[in-house]
């Protein structure tokens, strides 16, 4: 399993020509670029940064689980950091499978679970301002909050 | 008397930002738990609290629970909800 944090342009094709294999038929990717807005305003560039130790841990953890859950054969998941403009991809998902069932459920898994709970985020620049884009709530295995106020 | 420890605690994203810096020394009390690390930047970030209830607590890179123990040494993250992006 290809599993990478990087901080230079992902070579898509070349990740996704190394994955496959003989015994694949199917191979799924999703390839996740930066828009040029949010809810209409207008996007420079975004910046994304990471607790980058435990974002590989994280990643790695999602591969092999896609793996076991699916039954796919092989799975890449790239991410990059740093600043990025307009039509980069900043995240990479790839999987191959002998069928294509498996590789769909399994890129789509991978991609809406490494959103939710890998430790990277971004700074979306506009032509009028910056924000940290709103994430989405962690699962609630994962938060805190709700544990601290019954100790309370 | 209670002996202390030290854990250090690194912030992300957002929180670099309320907070000022990317990291400190924090020097807790012997038997201090994640929930009472949270409840203490609770207090410190004022209008902000929203944030750090739907926060994330990793202690040595794992996510971790209000009731976990803390070590002396330990690496704390305090992780802002990540970057979700519309489905």
């Amino acid at each position: 399993m290809r599993v990478e944090i990087v901080d230079e342009v992902i070579a898509s094709a070349e990740i996704v020509a190394g994955l496959k294999a003989g015994s694949d038929g199917a191979v799924c990717v999703f390839d996740g670029i930066v828009r040029d807005n949010t809810r209409g305003r207008k996007t420079l560039h975004l910046d994304y940064e990471a607790y980058r130790e435990m974002a590989l841990e994280q990643m790695r953890t999602l591969a092999a689980e896609a793996v076991a859950k699916f039954g796919v054969r092989d799975v890449a998941l790239v991410h990059r950091l740093g600043r990025l403009v307009v039509g980069e991809t900043s995240v990479l998902v790839a999987v191959a499978s002998a069928h294509r069932g498996p590789a769909f459920e399994a890129c789509r898994w991978l991609i809406d679970t490494l959103k939710r709970t890998v430790p990277i985020w971004k700074k979306e620049q506009f032509v009028d301002g910056a924000v940290w884009a709103d994430g989405e709530p962690f699962p609630e295995e994962i938060r805190v909050t709700a544990a601290v106020k019954e100790q309370r | 008397m209670l002996q202390s420890m030290r854990v250090r605690v690194l912030f992300f994203g957002v929180l670099k930002e309320i907070l000022g810096g990317e990291d400190e020394v924090l020097e807790l009390e012997q038997g201090a738990r994640v929930g009472d690390l949270a409840a203490l930047y609770e207090g410190r970030v004022g209008s902000q609290k929203d944030l750090i209830q739907c926060m994330a607590i990793a202690v040595n890179r794992e996510y971790a629970k209000a009731e976990s123990p803390l070590h002396d040494g330990d690496e704390v993250a305090l992780l802002p909800p990540v970057s979700g992006g519309l489905r």
